[in-house]
């Protein structure tokens, strides 16, 4: 089993647009939505929800003021400042709560309630290219990793059971917790940056995190034309990093049109733009093989 | 004051904005990087560095000769990062969120305080404002600690009663409300396509029950569609400000230029938007970067 991770450090470089024109070359395919904190692609793909789960993970602390005799002891302890002083009991800020139980353990009253937290939902679904797996994280909702993960094995147990070689997913931005999560283990990382100094710097720190895992990668420059200079640049990086450059897609408002109308770049256009996102999945799927032939 | 400027969905135009705010600030100001996952508002702002420091968390240091396997933290530790099996103690440091506990509990001083490295803390001057980023270590998995310490650092470089601007990261989890939950006022940067307007409704759902003013930018403005501006009304959220979709400004963008400076259009709609955030100041119930 194949398992391809579209990431990009730096938000909003295209990585959705690709990932649904990917899933629509990639059949079979279990499709993945590992962005679960601001998740797109169900917006291209309209999954029907087959089946529905609520995700819970972690707890929060609860003060009944009931117990509490205001000793100060939960405050003194608690390191993230979630503990609000009050004239007869404290609170706990939910916003500031990491959820260490360290406050509930320590209450000399036992004053603290320890509630399971509900964080968010995860769904199966089926779409016009397969199978779907994807969530949504509550708003404000922690623990974003833990449901990449549980994503992650749900995705791989679709593809165990219906014997499908790929799992394409949507990875979140940025370089900490939901990434590395998705990251961790995969088989391969296409890295979707941009002529941007913002693109540049982002695509470094993602292909190192990459190497940190022992993922191997491929980069895509989306928006070329935006800045040619840039480009050279990005290419002339990846190549001193020995890292596989699989192509470059052309800066292009159908991009958005086809995002307006629900439907991948290729659905939408049958012009140049869909020939080199053909081009790259063309080059990527080659590149699979040989990896899984070595 | 403090203004956070946050999006929900990436690459809406967060750090263009903050940079262009930043610029046409009449008063004193500290630009703030909060992403420090993908920090990128120092490639615009170009500020020259005064200092810098390692932000460290606090992890537990196994002693097994102490252990007597009593388990107390392992069952304490909500994250996995200490484990006891049969006869062996295990720390796990990161995964460790420094809350304390296991080293508190333990009655025989087998765990003492380490350290795991965060990343890092520059600041320094970007012109006439003030300057601080953090920068998260390639592998760290948790921002808020690094965020919580930025912060920290900025309550102590801040030039009494400048103003902040906050350039936040993506998202509407931990990291986004981490850097949103001290501001006065919330600028929520989108931009007019189905996935823009559905982060926005991510953003505003996350952040509204926070009770804080909070308003839109709506940036490439002309293309996609007008549901944003749907979604602002039935919402009830202002349109602070509206940058249109120009090829000189994403071109600018790319050059690393801040776009208030480079296309003069833009740069009229940036100074409107710096006055119309400064009338939240209010009179005295804005905070400073000192009360961060």
């Amino acid at each position: 089993m194949f398992e391809i991770v579209v990431l990009s450090g730096k938000g909003g470089t295209g990585k959705t647009s690709l990932t649904a024109a990917f899933a629509q070359l990639a059949q079979p395919a279990v499709i993945c939505d590992l962005d679960v904190d601001a998740p797109d692609l169900h917006m291209l793909l309209k999954p029907e929800i087959l089946r529905t789960e609520s995700f819970q993970s972690g707890h929060e602390a609860v003060i009944r003021p009931e117990d509490c005799t205001n000793c100060g002891t939960c405050g003194e302890m608690c390191r993230f400042d979630a503990v609000i002083p009050g004239d007869d009991a404290p609170a706990i800020d939910p916003l500031h709560c990491e959820g260490c139980k360290v406050c509930v353990t320590f209450c000399p009253a036992n004053a603290i309630d320890w509630q399971l937290r509900t964080c968010g939902e995860w769904y199966h679904s089926e779409t016009r290219f397969g199978r779907m797996v994807h969530a949504q994280l509550y708003p404000a909702q922690e623990n974003s990793g833990r449901l990449v993960a549980l994503l992650r094995e749900q995705a791989k147990e679709l593809a165990r059971q219906r014997q499908i070689p790929l799992i394409l997913s949507d990875g979140p931005p940025g370089i900490g917790c939901p990434v590395i999560s998705s990251l961790s283990g995969a088989s391969f990382a296409v890295i979707v940056t941009e002529p941007t100094p913002s693109g540049r710097h982002d695509l470094a720190r993602i292909v190192e995190l990459c190497a940190h895992f022992k993922v191997p990668v491929g980069v895509i420059v989306n928006k070329h034309d935006l800045s040619p200079a840039r480009t050279a640049e990005i290419v002339a990086d990846c190549k001193a990093k020995g890292l596989f450059l699989l192509g470059q897609v052309p800066f292009s408002p159908e991009v958005t049109e086809a995002m307006v109308a629900g439907r991948t770049i290729i659905e939408h256009n049958q012009g140049p733009l869909a020939q080199q996102v053909k081009e790259i999945w063309s080059n990527l799927s080659t590149h699979i093989k040989n990896a899984q032939a070595a | 004051m403090i203004i956070a400027i946050a999006s929900g969905k990436g690459g809406t135009g967060k750090t263009t904005v903050a940079a262009s705010l930043t610029h046409a600030w009449p008063n004193p100001v500290v630009a703030v990087d909060l992403d420090v996952e993908a920090p990128n508002l120092h490639l615009f702002l170009h500020p020259e560095e005064a200092g810098r420091q390692k932000a460290v968390i606090e992890v537990p240091v196994a002693d097994e000769s102490k252990c007597t396997y009593c388990r107390k933290c392992s069952e304490l530790c909500q994250f996995a990062a200490v484990k006891v099996l049969g006869e062996v103690l295990m720390v796990f440091p990161e995964m460790c969120h420094g809350c304390g506990g296991c080293i508190a509990i333990c009655p025989e001083g087998a765990l003492t305080p380490g350290e795991r490295e965060l990343g890092d803390i520059i600041w320094g001057k970007a012109g006439k404002a003030d300057f601080i980023m953090g920068r998260s270590r390639i592998g760290e998995a948790m921002s808020p600690p690094l965020m919580r310490q930025v912060k920290t650092k900025l309550a102590q470089i801040a030039p009494a009663g400048a103003d902040v601007i906050i350039d936040a990261p993506p998202g509407v989890s931990c990291p986004a409300v981490n850097a949103v939950m001290d501001a006065d006022v919330i600028v929520l940067v989108t931009e007019p396509t189905p996935f823009g307007v559905f982060d926005l409704g991510l953003a505003h759902k996350a952040f509204a029950p926070m009770g804080k003013p909070m308003g839109v930018v709506v940036n490439r403005a002309g293309m996609g569609t007008d549901e944003v501006y749907h979604f602002c009304r039935r919402n009830g959220l202002d349109i602070f400000a509206e940058i249109p979709y120009d090829r000189a400004i994403a071109e600018a963008y790319a050059e690393g230029r801040i776009v208030a400076e480079a296309v003069p259009a833009a740069g009229k709609i940036l100074t409107a938007l710096a006055a119309r955030l400064r009338s939240f100041a209010g009179d005295d119930g804005a905070k400073e970067a000192s009360r961060v």
